[in-house]
């Protein structure tokens, strides 16, 4: 019993913080749509501030009052990252925004070192709350009191803003139907930045909250913001109560879950995120989103198969990749053969992405099952290296079918999430089942048949598998099951008034879909010569996701341009810089601001026959 | 659209290559570590070896010759470190390569190196596996590990009364390798020992409060940690407030490592048995040496990162000075075996399964004047608790 009220107590005061975090970012997104990576960044900013404040102005009243500042600064260097950047992207396609998230955490995280330096700060604790009261015979800290009753608080005062104020009914109706308040002649500008800095500063607030009880430190983004996105979803998106209920659902559970299994934590969220979402298609709060009214064919391009000219481009750029042996060493050509490797996995997800219109967040899931499999077929079944480059991608497909089986159920971020639930699942059996994986210390080893030991012929072996797998897809995307695909993405009811057959189109295209990443996996294995579970990890997925959004989701080469671009990029730069992210974040955000289609989509003049059927039928 | 995108890419690439200038008097040596993502670590690490690396220069170097360290990011991941441990063998042809910091980081470039045929100094991973289970011909390593580490914690935590005991440690390699041989040390010292709780929070996510209510409730007499960082600064905070740490003995691994103990400031827990670093205390002539060195080109006190690194480059000059060339198999000829002199005291890289006898101190945390310190410390050589040469050889393949 003493036991059962004290673990319930310390679940509570956790999902307190994590509610407040968590509420922000869910109000962000039901009003503008963005999925707001940056959350975590404006978190660990409102941790940061806290310390730097608490500790210039000392004191009860220096305490309190500079986390409340702490938390405003955070607020409004929000609402002016909407201003200055977001609102000049609202226009760009779906998912675009996060990409200039993205870009802004990357930027923090090497700020945070620059300005407060490397070491873990240690926040004063709260003048007042610094003890511990007795609870049947238990020391719980008062702070954790103070935090389980300040959750309800903030929750009551949000509802009231919502629902007793002509602001936050705006915040509602947009939340339901933007399109209807815009018409209805509101400005959504100043919404739109209202929300946003609301939702900022409650990310600071949580942050600012939790320095007193850790550390302060450069990678507390990372840590909240899978969390925070996975309480969101499991709410049910848009929806603050939902939020509420799912702070406490996940922190009782982990509470409880570790007395049993005390491995648990690792995947607990993702196993409840998977299943409520295999029950609860949105969420335990969420309600069905009003339906788009611009429908995503009528401001995508019309997509043609490769003219004479882009022919000719395609096998000259081919010949030189080809020809890339004679002019690069070693170096060169495993970068070169990394970049191949990468725009095989970019343009397996863009089948996903843009061909499918099914946003994925687990991608790297199928990229590591390839690495997996290939691995695994050297080391345990002992096979050379040509049945193992087969084996991997047959995995992966493998996952893939049973993954896109439940995420063909789902829409929109919903779908995303659960794929990165089970991209989150699938990790955590690589790191957990050490005697098959290695687990954390991965499985070494596995490096190429003599007849594709040299670097040149690795690159050239790869260079044809990404050339042939490219052409597949592309095939793949002007067949029939390609425009079906792509129907299904533009309207459900309509495509399915012909007689396409929405899930078992989608399921698969995630088959092949995974195929193709699972084939890039295997190569990777053997270009690295180990396997390790960050390859599946969320940053490899979020990597993929930045490598089709730069190129331009609404392209059909956008993947292979992006990808060249990011992967390139971020090698020489953690190559020659010490702050690599800083730059690669700005260099991110520019590309984003100069090329608000991706960097393809943004050239009309390459696609000169892009408007031109349009024009023809219109003379 | 395509040929734009691999105009530049082919033009930075070219750009990639004319970075292979090389002077043919000087010694490069490729050197890679997890600038950003562990800088906290790194950026001492990095000064310590820098400061080696000009005090060998200033006395000439090894043989006449310049010692050039070529310095990349790793980023935390084991591919990074591949492709930057590619980039300082095939691009700028290093002699040999060093660093590393995470243990899977360490086993990605060890098995480069073993690929590469080339010779690969690891400075502080500390899983057993580089040297023993998965270790190789090219891979020699610096740090005491994690079973050095164990053995001396496990030999002051059998003198304790304690004897239900529980664990609490991050959920990975390392974690799991560090209790594991705590447990089977301590057991074998001790058979009366119960272990009675154990919990593996998440690396970066513990949630302390749960954590400690779940150890509390076993009612153990002792608690193993091997938490550090962030998460060990939650675990204490959560600890003293609901007094978990009172009338215990506590036993934790690093937590003596300014790196680790500075942080936590007032919050410092009193009587832990911890290894670590209580640079302020070693009074030996090599130890004073390089303190002031460290103190007059810096103005800031070394962490345990900054004799890792300055110990680092030592070892390679000893390996250089006695190879007499750049040649691997002389190289590693010439490791096996050799002595050099760190701020520690005498070092022998051994030869049986290339792990250096570098030694940690063992002592006590304590708390004074708002900071963290250690005290009652002692150093312990690493060679007095390495397993016998037989267990080592069953221990790494032998080949």
């Amino acid at each position: 019993m003493q036991l059962f009220v004290v673990q319930l107590l310390s679940g509570l005061a956790s999902a307190a913080s994590l509610f407040l975090v968590a509420s922000g970012l869910s109000l962000i997104f039901g009003v503008t749509r963005i999925v707001n990576f940056a959350h975590g960044a404006f978190f660990m900013l409102g941790a940061y501030l806290t310390f730097t404040l608490t500790d210039r102005f000392g004191g009860p009243l220096g305490f309190w009052g500079g986390m409340a500042l702490a938390a405003v600064l955070v607020g409004l260097l929000g609402g002016l990252f909407e201003i200055l950047l977001l609102r000049r992207i609202y226009r760009a396609p779906e998912l675009f925004q996060l990409l200039a998230t993205f870009g802004a955490t990357l930027i923090v995280q090497d700020l945070v070192l620059l300005i407060w330096g490397p070491e873990d700060l240690l926040a004063p604790r709260a003048p007042g709350l610094s003890g511990a009261i007795d609870v049947l015979g238990k020391r719980v800290p008062s702070y954790d009191i103070f935090l389980i009753l300040l959750g309800p608080l903030v929750l009551a005062l949000l509802w009231l803003i919502l629902h007793r104020t002509r602001w936050g009914m705006l915040v509602r109706a947009a939340t339901q139907d933007r399109d209807m308040v815009a018409a209805l002649g509101v400005n959504q500008k100043w919404l739109f930045t209202g929300v946003f800095a609301l939702g900022t500063f409650l990310a600071g607030l949580g942050g600012a909250l939790q320095a007193p009880r850790e550390a302060v430190d450069h990678t507390m983004d990372l840590r909240v913001i899978v969390e925070i996105f996975v309480v969101v979803v499991i709410g049910g998106l848009g929806s603050i109560e939902g939020a509420f209920v799912a702070a406490i659902l996940v922190s009782l559970l982990n509470a409880f879950g570790i007395l049993i299994l005390p491995k648990i934590s690792l995947v607990l969220v993702f196993l409840l995120m998977a299943v409520v979402l295999v029950v609860r298609p949105r969420g335990l709060f969420g309600r069905r989103e009003g339906a788009a009214r611009m429908s995503g064919g009528a401001i995508m391009s019309v997509w043609k198969p490769l003219d004479r000219d882009g022919r000719i481009v395609a096998s000259a750029v081919v010949v030189a990749a080809a020809l890339a042996p004679l002019a690069l060493g070693p170096y060169g050509l495993a970068v070169a053969t990394e970049i191949a490797i990468f725009v095989l996995f970019a343009a397996s997800l863009h089948l996903l992405v843009s061909v499918g219109g099914l946003p994925s967040f687990g991608h790297a899931a199928f990229l590591g099952l390839g690495s997996y499999g290939a691995a695994l077929a050297v080391k345990m079944l002992g096979l050379p290296m040509a049945p193992a480059l087969v084996a991997g991608p047959l995995l992966a497909a493998l996952g893939a079918a049973v993954i896109g089986w439940f995420a063909v159920r789902l829409s929109g971020v919903y779908a995303a999430m659960l794929t990165l639930a089970f991209a989150q699942i699938l990790w955590s059996i690589a790191f957990q089942w050490a005697p098959v994986t290695g687990g954390d210390n991965g499985l070494l080893g596995i490096w190429p048949a003599s007849w594709a030991a040299s670097a040149a012929h690795l690159y050239w072996l790869t260079l044809a598998l990404v050339i042939l797998a490219i052409g597949a897809l592309r095939m793949i995307i002007f067949s029939p099951f390609g425009y079906a695909l792509r129907a299904a993405r533009d309207s459900d009811l309509r495509s399915e008034a012909i007689g396409v057959n929405r899930r078992d189109v989608q399921w698969r295209a995630f088959v092949i879909a995974g195929a193709g990443a699972g084939l890039a996996g295997a190569l990777f294995a053997f270009l690295k010569g180990s396997v390790f579970p960050d390859t599946m990890g969320v940053s490899t997925s979020i990597d993929g996701l930045v490598m089709v959004l730069l190129g331009g989701v609404e392209t059909v080469s956008g993947p292979i341009v992006g990808a060249s671009v990011y992967k390139l990029l971020s090698i020489w730069l953690v190559s020659h810089t010490d702050y690599s992210k800083l730059v690669l974040g700005l260099v991110i955000i520019g590309l984003v601001l100069l090329f608000p289609k991706g960097i393809v989509g943004s050239f009309p003049l390459l696609h000169p026959r892009r408007v031109a059927p349009r024009e023809k039928a219109a003379a | 659209m395509l040929r734009n995108g691999l105009n530049s890419l082919f033009a930075l690439l070219a750009a990639l290559m004319m970075f292979a200038s090389a002077r043919a008097d000087d010694i490069k040596i490729g050197e890679i570590n997890s600038y950003s993502g562990l800088p906290q670590f790194t950026e001492p690490y990095r000064k310590g070896w820098r400061l080696a690396v000009d005090e060998i220069n200033a006395k000439g170097g090894v043989d006449g010759k310049k010692l050039v360290v070529i310095s990349k990011d790793d980023g935390g991941k084991p591919a990074d470190a591949v492709t930057a441990a590619n980039e300082l063998v095939s691009n700028e042809g290093v002699a040999l390569l060093a660093g590393t910091f995470f243990s899977n980081v360490g086993l990605a470039v060890s098995d480069f190196a073993a690929q590469k045929k080339i010779l690969f100094v690891a400075g502080e991973p500390l899983t057993d596996a580089i040297t023993w289970s998965k270790g190789n011909r090219y891979t020699f390593r610096l740090r005491p590990s994690n079973y050095v580490q164990a053995a001396m914690l496990a030999e002051e935590a059998a003198k304790l009364p304690a004897k239900r005991w529980a664990t609490i440690a991050p959920n990975y390699e390392y974690g799991q390798s560090a209790v594991a041989v705590f447990k089977k040390l301590l057991s074998a010292k001790r058979p009366d020992i119960e272990w009675v709780a154990e919990q593996w929070p998440p690396q970066g996510k513990i949630d302390a409060g749960s954590v400690l209510e779940a150890i509390d409730a076993a009612k153990p007499d002792a608690i193993l940690n091997v938490e550090f960082g962030p998460d060990l600064v939650k675990l204490v905070r959560e600890g003293n407030t609901r007094g978990t740490f009172q009338n215990r003995s506590v036993v934790s691994f690093l937590t003596g490592e300014p790196e680790y103990l500075d942080p936590l400031k007032t919050e410092t827990p009193e009587g832990w048995i911890v290894t670590g670093y209580p640079w302020s205390d070693i009074k030996t002539p090599e130890h004073e040496a390089f303190l002031k060195a460290y103190q007059d080109t810096y103005h800031d006190y070394p962490r345990l990162g900054s004799v890792v690194g300055y110990s680092l480059m030592k070892a390679i000059a000893a390996i250089l000075t006695k190879a007499g060339s750049t040649d691997t198999d002389k190289m590693i000829a010439a490791a096996e075996g050799v002595s050099f002199d760190g701020p520690f005291g005498p070092v022998t890289l051994r030869a049986i399964d290339h792990q250096s006898t570098m030694g940690a101190f063992v002592g006590k945390t304590a708390l004074k004047d708002g900071k963290g310190v250690m005290v009652d410390a002692t150093y312990h050589k690493g060679s007095g608790y390495l397993p016998s040469d037989e267990e080592v050889k069953k221990l790494r393949p032998q080949n």
